[in-house]
């Protein structure tokens, strides 16, 4: 025996990953150069207190141009460190990027408050009331699509979430009532997907899309046939009473926009370590990943795939229904006409930029709520910037993240395809 | 494990082969029976909301005959309006008015079957459009520019509106194919996105001088077409038929001779089918899935036509008035094929056309959105309809049993 | 513990995959289960995992009958089983992986993947594995992928292993490592069911042999037998893979592959610094372990691949940065190794899947449409000449047996005019009969004075066509030697050692 032959470098050097250094230094240009340079030099007041706050702190008054060049500069300074980290094949730490996005933030609301006012919990507690449902889609979307069942139907989910809690709680005259009917309205429908899904073996996508259209039709139909004849009766459900925690409450700023806020917003502020923790902590997130990832080794194990899709997709329908009830009694109170208006999409949406992951699929999702209130506040203060220009932004966001930014490799590989067996 | 998920770069397509099943199921029993049976659990909606049926229900056990006597005059009275408002009013005065509802259905139908074969198209390539909505909002956009801003005499107005609206629709259409092709991206989720962006974008231009008279009112809403660029009608002015359904007859022509006839057509399967097979053939699978989108776009495109060049009037950005989804499910329950389109069109134009009737009759139409929303439903899955109506199974069980023996084979 | 099967049948359709198949497995005993591909191994075996509900027959584990509902069911009464292909799931941990199923858990279902860990550094330690249970089962070779998985298998203290094809993946060297596993698990008293179609093997470690073909099991025998013997068993006939090759008319250079160097998307190399060349009217095989860059090879060739350097010349044409489509009409025909992924369209017809590559242009096409009636007559022909067993040409291919399948891709890439053929496993999956057909259109198409490249990890089937073999590891090759090398000496080469 001889020598084995000489083992070449069989790795290149992986090529270096530009996309976050890119996208922070267009941020931090836009800071530094729209914000700061041609800046707007008028005053801008950042309100940290409404009237009735129990403890009132002093608005922060600045010019608006001199703390966007600050803001831009250390926007800059963060966009370098990773550029430096990238050429150097290491991961941009994601405090990194946090930061740069926060400072562009507050850099576009002082550029775009300027001569204003910035009434920071307002636009707080608002981008959170505009989320919660879509916050809700997301995380159903993440656990449908972990255990590998692609759901288009979340629109279809909250839709009836939002008929069924606005019509149970206006018959019973019980909110918590129309809660639990609410998921299980949702579950209903992630049922329907499931079986024709699981069973019929119909591809996903087609049965979503179905299920949406057959949604909006018998919501439409009950609400011009049943509903709109008899309000008083069938939908005027009330809404759910806001709960501000004792002492935690008051605290500025805080304390308004976490603590004093609806049954459903802490259902939701709960549920997202909870589905986390689920996820990745526990053997049913293990078996549900395993599932989504490669169901036959799953089943291999002993682990039956599709009572298990069943099973969590049905988990996720509850969750969606759960988040359509917070469209109705959960904030305005009384159903209307197709009222999830796309929110099921962009949860869909916000669970792929959020890369599966329920924290980062919330926050991705807080992002939309968050543009939807920036794009009421930049109307009420009268910028010149047009409204449906700031409505598309998000989309747009979306589809470069999804396009260019988000990598193929981290969706759960077996999600949308069927486990056939015998 | 596998190493090889590398090669182009191109994304893999797990779900084609699914899709097309689902797409291209249906037989005609089948298909007439999920007809059958979505107007059965229609027919249920209607019986339990109608007031003569609750009244009748108080006393259900002293008079049954009562409760069954209204809910069959409810739901014989609405089925009887959808076929006033559709096919023929044998209530009318006159004969043309008889036949109107027949030519309002054929009406409706024609950007149904357009926006249906755009759809189809890239099902068959085993792209799921569902952008339609957003390919219609700018190709009437740019058809609506080209008929009020750009003054041309007759006919050749018209050619150059509608060959504007197709290019709007083709383009936009166009960006989910080359997203696709060059980054991965999921098709569906950037259909949705192209949506919205659409939405918000034809609003935005529908304030500006572009789309906009901006001496009229403030909201969102087109300048009228120029006479010379509206599709003329084509049964004289007692029909509101026009042009544009034969447009869409022509494209179902197209249509069958593009997918089952041509090289193209043969390519384009291809890829739908399997598009490891086609890239090892010789065949440019990007180029494929930027050539699928652009003509799905033109056949969507000329129900985009339709909508804005169809009336005198101007529009608001609610032009597609559904057609984007409506789409989707004509091309389903059309099995994606020329004729089956052709057929799920004009059903759904039906439907569409029947709704006014059935509401002056006292039923809501919505009810119409769900029987739609069901056949495809039950189409989609031949099996529930066979367990249904009892229908025999399929004699072949193998072919499940070997696609567990295949999977087993190709898990790697 | 001791295993029975009796009788088993299991059918698909109107294909009978066991026939009545009976075997007994004594405790502590290594089984091999000989047959060919196809013979209907990897059915029973699946069957007796509780995947497939056996048509007829029963399952005995210490002369008790069993049924199996599911692998649950099977593993519970102390089946383990390692798959051909792994089934591991890529993004977990080797704890999380093994734990899978039967996860060790705090109160609440929340993991307790200490106790996971533990228990697989137990069972490596008991084996000398040297595997780190937080490792990613993605980062794992593939011979320490295998080893995950008798860890899996044994964390459930599997009385019973079966190994499915364990070696198609392995490197000499692996092999021999996993032979001394499979020793050292009999001795502790596990019954080992060792599926192969190798001989040599069964021979190094088997106590008994069942051989099965077609489905049925044809005869018993002592590892003593000689390769003969099995091999003629296993193939019903006396086999002779060697083909009637006439002596070799080598011409010039035609094929001159120099530097040939390719990276996946990850920066990995995958092939590095290949250079060989292949004289028209000779055959090239080129001889390796499955995964050492000889898919990427042919693949690069083709121009399949991307972040490709180096230089592929055929008759003077340089080919790297040519698309697919000029490197076809360049005049390759190229076999691919999956033939149902790569090389035909399963719903459309052997007619359609005649003309695959040939829709732009020429005689297939009429203008921008499809020319059926040609179409259809050279299904007609190519059916005949080929011999492909089909209802017409009208069949989805899909439907056709491998061989025939295979038929449908030869006769597709032999009818154009060819400057290169390139065959990757050309008789993978086939039927001893196409087996035949096939080699000799190979020699045909060398004979015609083409060149031909041959890529094939059947050695036997290596040395029946080649006239010059090229060996291939980790991406490189190895060495080119003649076609009468010993085995032994091609085997080290495969394994990298050069001599």
């Amino acid at each position: 025996m001889t020598a084995l032959a000489p083992v070449h470098e069989t790795v290149a050097a992986p090529p270096r990953n530009w996309k976050t250094p890119i996208v922070l230094s267009v941020l931090a240009a836009v800071t530094f150069v729209v914000f700061g340079l041609l800046g707007n030099a008028q005053e801008v007041t950042f309100r940290w207190s409404e009237a009735d706050d129990t403890i009132s702190l002093a608005s922060l008054v600045v010019a608006s141009q001199p703390l966007c060049l600050v803001l831009g500069v250390l926007t800059l300074l963060g966009a370098g460190f990773a550029y430096y980290r990238a050429y150097r094949r290491e991961k941009v730490p994601l405090w990194v990027s946090i930061g740069v996005g926060a400072l562009f933030i507050i850099g576009l609301f002082a550029n775009v408050g300027a001569g204003a006012t910035v009434p920071v919990v307002f636009i707080l507690t608002g981008a959170i009331g505009l989320s919660t449902a879509v916050i809700f889609g997301s995380l159903a979307g993440v656990v449908g699509e972990r255990v590998g069942v692609a759901n288009i139907a979340i629109e279809g989910q909250l839709l009836a979430g939002a008929f069924v809690a606005a019509v149970v709680a206006s018959v019973t005259d019980s909110l918590f009532l129309g809660l639990i009917a609410a998921m299980i309205g949702g579950a209903l429908v992630s049922m329907v997907l499931a079986v024709f899904s699981l069973r019929y073996v119909v591809d996903q996508i087609v049965v979503g899309v179905v299920l949406n259209v057959l949604v909006v039709g018998i919501t439409n139909f009950f609400y011009s046939a049943v509903l709109s004849d008899n309000s008083e009766e069938f939908n005027f459900p009330g809404t759910l009473p806001s709960l501000p925690i004792p002492l935690l409450s008051s605290i500025p700023v805080i304390g308004p926009v976490f603590f004093d806020q609806r049954i459903t917003t802490y259902v939701m502020f709960l549920l997202i370590p909870t589905v986390w923790f689920v996820l990745f902590k526990t053997k049913w997130g293990l078996r549900i990943r395993a599932v989504g990832e490669h169901p036959l080794a799953a089943d291999t194990v002993g682990i039956n795939v599709n009572n298990t899709r069943f099973w969590t997709v049905t988990v996720a329908g509850l969750i969606a229904g759960f988040g359509g009830a917070a469209l109705t009694i959960g904030s305005v109170g009384a159903f209307v006409r197709e009222m999830s208006a796309g929110q099921g999409f962009i949860a869909l949406a916000a669970v792929i930029l959020g890369r599966w992951n329920p924290w980062l699929a919330a926050v991705a999702a807080l992002l939309f709520g968050f543009s939807r209130n920036f794009r009421i506040w930049a109307g009420q203060i009268g910028s010149p910037i047009p409204p449906d220009l700031i409505a598309m932004t998000p989309y747009l966001v979306t589809l470069i993240a999804v396009s260019v930014l988000v990598g193929k490799a981290v969706a759960p590989a077996a999600v949308g395809k069927p486990y056939i067996k015998e | 494990m596998s190493t090889d998920q590398s090669v182009n770069a191109l994304p893999p397509q797990p779900r084609a082969n699914q899709l097309l099943q689902a797409v291209l199921g249906g037989g005609f029993v089948r298909t007439l029976l999920a007809i059958v049976l979505a107007f059965a659990v229609a027919s249920l909606l209607i019986i339990f909301t109608n007031e003569d049926v609750i009244t009748a229900s108080g006393y259900l056990f002293g008079r049954p005959g009562d409760f069954f006597s209204a809910a069959g005059s409810a739901v014989g009275d609405a089925y009887a309006a959808l076929f006033r408002g559709s096919i023929y009013n044998y209530n009318a005065d006159t004969v043309v008015a008889a036949f109107r509802p027949l030519t309002e259905t054929l009406r409706f139908a024609g950007p149904l079957i357009a926006g249906g074969l755009g759809v189809a198209l890239s099902f068959r390539v085993g792209m799921f459009n569902i952008g339609a909505q957003g390919q219609i909002l700018v190709g009437a956009a740019f058809a609506s520019f080209a008929s009020s801003m750009i003054h041309l005499p007759y006919g050749i107005h018209l050619i150059v509106a509608v060959l504007f609206g197709l290019v709007g629709s083709a383009l936009w259409a166009a960006i989910v194919g080359v997203l696709k092709a060059f980054t991965g991206a999921h098709e569906v989720i950037v259909t949705i996105m192209l949506n919205y962006i659409a939405i918000s974008l034809v609003t935005y231009l529908m304030r500006t001088p572009l789309l906009h008279d901006m001496e009229g009112s403030n909201n969102p809403m087109t300048i009228p077409p120029d006479p010379t660029a509206v599709l003329p009608r084509i049964l004289g002015e007692g029909f509101a038929l026009h042009l544009g359904f034969v447009f869409a007859i022509i494209a179902v022509v197209v249509y069958w001779w593009l997918m089952e006839r041509s090289t193209t057509g043969f390519r384009l399967r291809m890829v739908g089918i399997n598009p490891d097979a086609a890239r090892t053939a010789g065949i440019d699978v990007r180029k494929i899935y930027i050539l699928a989108m652009t003509l799905s776009g033109l056949f969507v495109g000329l129900a985009a036509v339709n909508q804005a060049l169809g009336r005198e009037g101007s529009f608001t950005p609610s032009v597609d008035g559904g057609i984007g989804f409506d789409a989707i499910t004509v091309a389903l329950l059309g099995g994606s094929r020329a004729l089956g389109v052709l057929g799920a069109g004009i059903l759904f134009g039906a439907l569409k056309a029947g709704g006014p009737a059935m509401q002056v009759a006292d039923v809501a139409p919505e009810v119409l959105g769900v029987v739609q929303a069901l056949i495809v439903l039950f189409i989609a899955a031949p099996p529930l309809i066979r367990t249904i109506f009892h229908l025999p199974g399929r004699p072949k069980r193998a072919p499940r049993k070997v696609k567990a023996t295949k999977q087993l084979e190709e898990a790697s | 513990m001791k295993l029975e099967l009796r009788g088993i049948t299991k059918r698909f359709g109107s294909l009978v995959a066991n026939d009545s198949i009976s075997l007994t497995v004594q405790p502590g005993e290594v089984h091999a289960l000989l047959g060919e591909n196809g013979a209907g191994k990897s059915t029973l075996m699946n069957v007796l995992y509780g995947l497939y509900q056996p048509d007829e027959g029963q399952i005995l584990l210490d002369d008790e009958a069993v049924v199996f509902a599911g692998p649950g069911d099977a593993m519970q009464a102390g089946i383990g089983m390692v798959h051909q292909h792994f089934m591991l799931i890529p993004v977990f941990t080797v704890a999380e992986n093994v734990m899978l199923g039967h996860e060790p858990t705090h109160a609440g279902g929340v993991l307790d993947l200490a106790k996971a860990r533990e228990l697989v550094r137990e069972i490596s330690s008991r084996f000398g594995f040297e595997i780190s249970p937080d490792a990613l089962v993605s980062d794992l070779p593939v011979g320490a992928q295998q080893r995950v998985e008798i860890i899996k298998a044994l964390s459930r203290d599997a009385k019973v292993l079966v190994l499915d094809e364990p070696t198609a993946v392995l490197t000499p060297q692996e092999t021999d490592e996993l032979m001394v596993i499979m020793k050292q698990l009999a001795a502790s008293g596990t019954s080992i069911v060792f599926i192969t179609h190798k001989l040599r093997e069964v021979q190094a470690v088997a106590d008994t042999i069942t051989v099965i073909r077609l489905g049925k099991v044809v005869g018993e025998a002592e590892p003593t037998a000689s390769s003969a013997e099995l091999a003629s068993l296993m193939v019903g006939r006396d086999v002779d893979l060697t083909v009637d090759k006439p002596p070799l008319h080598a011409g010039a250079d035609a094929l001159v592959v120099t530097e040939l160097t390719h990276f996946d998307d990850h920066g990995q190399k995958l092939l590095d610094d290949v250079s060989f060349t292949v004289r028209a009217g000779e055959i090239l095989a080129i001889a390796g372990v499955q995964g050492n860059g000889q898919t990427e090879l042919t693949e690069a060739i083709l121009g399949l691949r991307h972040r490709v350097y180096g230089s592929v010349k055929l008759g003077g044409r340089e080919l790297v940065g040519s698309s697919v489509r000029d490197i076809l009409d360049a005049g390759v025909g190229y076999v691919p190794e999956d033939r149902k992924k790569d090389g035909l369209v399963g719903e459309f017809s052997v007619a359609e899947n005649l003309m695959l590559d040939r829709s732009f242009a020429g005689p297939f096409t009429k203008g921008l449409g499809v020319d059926f009636a040609h179409r259809d007559e050279f299904a007609r022909e190519a059916i005949g000449e080929f011999d492909i067993r089909t209802p017409g040409g009208s069949t989805p291919a899909g439907r056709l047996s491998g061989g025939n399948q295979q038929k449908v891709v030869l006769a597709r890439e032999l009818s154009r005019d060819l400057q290169l053929f390139i065959a990757s496993q050309p008789t993978r999956g086939v039927d001893v009969g196409s087996i035949e057909f096939i080699h000799e259109r190979i020699v045909a198409v060398r004979d015609s004075g083409i060149p031909v490249l041959i890529v094939s990890t059947e050695l036997d089937e290596i040395t029946a066509l080649a006239d010059r073999i090229a060996v291939m590891y980790r991406g490189r090759i190895v060495d080119i030697v003649p076609s009468d090398t010993p085995r032994s000496t091609l085997g080290q080469l495969m394994a990298g050692v050069v001599a």
